[in-house]
């Protein structure tokens, strides 16, 4: 191994020694390394580390803090989207009605109406339709009108409680739209009812305050 | 051939009996026909015979339509006979066989067994006969006591598809139940009614059942113009409804231009057809409005309900008067007003917290009478109000039976009963009471029956 490496440079030696022709060139001399160059090289190196190091740590507080606001945010507009839910699926809970009758009973469904009247009041924004139904029993035509009078009778409740005539509006289905298309009391009394839908300002709902 | 020639004289035998008093009864034969028309009482109807005769599928058909259209008219003992009999019982047909042409037919001339009729208790006999020199068919109305032709009418002999023939046959029916007992028929006339939110219309006689308004749509409360060529009926959505007309001859419809704002239901032409009536139901309660269909302007209000309903207006036929429910006394009863909506008052008469509700009035064609329907111990029934006494009288009692109609002949009325389990549309005589099923479907509601339908117009 030695030995070969020895011939092999001095062929070497022999082919540049042919191919110059005269003496070889006076190398320039290598620069002798400056000690103080040396450290400023490293102190520059460690600096730029630094600073790097700093800006990592900073982004890193960026990205937590805007992980966090998104999160936040996130959770809040689901809260939003529930609270929105919740008064959504209050605004939309039917209450009944007597046979033949169109008055509002009270006990739980003016506790449901009370409910609507307290969300009309925060959302402003807020516009229902009332639609009445009816059971099978009364005649086909005479269940348009009570129908129609059931949502007339919701409608009044909450007007004559303050809310404007012009967010509310009724429709009847007469016996048309039975809920249980059973054919007893139990089924009656389920389809006697006013539905209540969201028509307009609906996408973000409060909830009043106490509920 | 023999048996059947020997029963022909035992028949003709029988005849001779009963026959030889009549002979020496001194009225007319001709006005003795009349008399039995005009003097009708029930139970005392005048016998019905319907002849059978030469063989063709199109004879046998017009035959058994009118057979039934007479039967269904309820004005007549409809005789009939066990199977073979019936075809003994003929007329014409005899042609050129000479063992079976009775003795004293006239060559050509269709024979005419009167005494044979009359031993059957028949007054009347209808013959139908093919007219050999053109492609129509007669139909003969005998008077058997008179012994004589007493109408004949041609009838176009159509093609059994032909979307027509049934509707020409019941015309004819008509005109044979008009000249026999001196009242109209109706059995060129259809129902419509609504099932499942789809409104269908059926022939008088329950035939040829088919859809008339779209599919997907939610129909209601159908209606009839006077001229049986158009007619009316709400499209619900939502909650609101619209009223669309029908024209049957193009089938273009259209809507009824302030109706689609609100719930517009229970649509009434005016006799004149000039005018609709009809129930509005919105914010302010439900009322009766009219339209000028003539001018297509002018929507009046009728009614003012304020705090009461009021609905289902139906014209008199003779258009001065409406008469509606509302419930502005508690319970909802028939009122009465003028046309333009003055003069309301109480029509038919109830004792307030008893007398149940009452709905659907409707005024015979002949003005006399109201039929509407009322709760009886939780279920409706019909009811007939005469409207001049008021005194009201109850025609139904099994199951629940409501939204009667009247027949073009005012004597029948079709409603809804739910009797065997089902709501079908059924039809009765008030005259007697008597009863026939007309649908088989099921789930039907809100019938309108046509007035009499005229020939189509040639195009």
């Amino acid at each position: 191994m030695k030995l070969k490496f020895a011939m092999s440079l001095g062929i070497a030696i022999m082919v540049a020694a042919v191919a110059c022709g005269g003496g070889p060139p006076e190398p320039p001399p290598a620069p002798e390394p400056d000690p103080d160059s040396i450290a400023r090289e490293q102190a520059r190196r460690d600096s730029i580390a630094r600073e790097q190091a700093r800006e990592d740590s900073v982004r890193r507080v960026q990205e937590l803090e805007e992980q966090r606001i998104r999160r936040e945010r996130e959770e809040a507009a689901a809260r939003e989207a529930a609270i929105t839910a919740e008064v959504r699926s209050m605004v939309q809970a039917v209450i009944n009605f007597d046979f033949d009758k169109s008055n509002i009973r009270p006990g739980v469904d003016t506790e449901v109406l009370e409910q609507k009247l307290s969300i009309l009041q925060v959302n402003p924004a807020l516009m229902i339709e009332i639609t009445g139904h009816c059971d099978e029993r009364g005649s086909d035509e005479y269940n348009m009108a009570l129908g129609n009078r059931r949502a007339l009778s919701a409608r009044r409740w909450l007007t004559d409680r303050g809310i404007a005539e012009n967010r509310i509006t009724v429709r009847s289905m007469g016996e048309e739209q039975p809920v249980d298309p059973g054919h007893n009391e139990e089924a009656w009394a389920k389809n006697r009812r006013d539905a209540f839908a969201i028509t307009a300002g609906g996408a973000r709902l409060v909830k009043p305050a106490g509920m | 051939m023999m048996a059947r020639h020997s029963a022909l004289l035992a028949l003709a035998a029988i005849v001779a009996l009963p026959d030889a008093p009549r002979a020496q009864d001194t009225i007319p034969p001709v006005e003795r026909g009349v008399r039995i028309g005009i003097t009708y009482t029930p139970g005392l109807r005048p016998g019905m015979l319907v002849l059978g005769g030469a063989r063709a599928i199109r004879l046998d058909s017009v035959r058994a339509l009118l057979q039934r259209d007479l039967a269904y008219s309820d004005r007549f003992e409809m005789i009939t006979l066990p199977g073979a009999d019936s075809l003994m019982i003929g007329v014409g047909g005899y042609g050129g066989d000479e063992d079976t042409t009775p003795p004293g037919a006239a060559s050509g001339a269709p024979f005419v067994n009167y005494s044979l009729y009359a031993a059957l208790g028949a007054d009347y006999a209808v013959g139908v006969l093919p007219d050999p020199d053109t492609s129509s068919l007669s139909v003969m109305l005998y008077d058997v006591h008179g012994e004589t032709v007493r109408h004949g009418i041609r009838m176009d002999l159509k093609s059994l598809g032909d979307p027509d023939f049934r509707m020409a046959a019941h015309r004819v029916a008509d005109e044979l139940v008009r000249t026999a007992s001196g009242e109209p028929g109706f059995a060129a006339s259809r129902l419509l009614f609504v099932r499942r939110g789809r409104l269908y219309r059926v022939d008088a006689d329950g035939a040829s059942l088919a859809p008339a308004s779209p599919a997907g749509v939610s129909a209601f409360s159908p209606a009839w113009h006077p001229s049986a060529t158009r007619l009316a009926y709400s499209e619900l959505s939502n909650g609101w409804g619209k009223i669309v007309l029908v024209d049957l001859e193009s089938g273009e419809r259209s809507v009824v231009g302030p109706t689609t704002e609100l719930l517009n239901i229970s649509a009434a032409f005016s006799p004149d057809g000039r005018t609709l009536a009809f129930t509005r139901i919105g914010g302010e309660g439900s009322d009766v409005f009219s339209y000028n269909l003539a001018r297509d302007c002018c929507l009046e209000r009728l009614t003012v309900g304020r705090f009461s309903d009021n609905l289902s207006p139906a014209f008199s036929p003779d258009g001065r008067q409406i008469t509606f429910v509302s419930n502005r006394a508690g319970g909802t009863q028939v009122y009465v007003m003028a046309a333009d909506g003055t003069g309301q008052e109480l029509f038919a008469p109830f004792d307030y917290g008893v007398t149940g509700n009452s709905a659907g009035p409707v005024w015979s064609p002949d003005g006399t009478r109201i039929a509407f329907h009322r709760d009886v111990a939780g279920s409706p029934q019909v009811f007939l109000m005469d409207a001049r006494s008021r005194v009201v009288r109850q025609l139904t009692s099994a199951g629940r039976n409501e939204d009667p109609t009247w027949a073009p002949d005012g004597r029948h009325l079709a409603f809804i009963s739910s009797r065997t389990g089902t709501r079908q549309v059924w039809v009765i005589d008030v005259e007697t009471g008597r009863v026939r099923q007309l649908t088989t479907v099921g789930d039907t509601r809100l019938p309108a029956w046509s007035p009499l339908i005229p020939e189509p117009s040639e195009p």
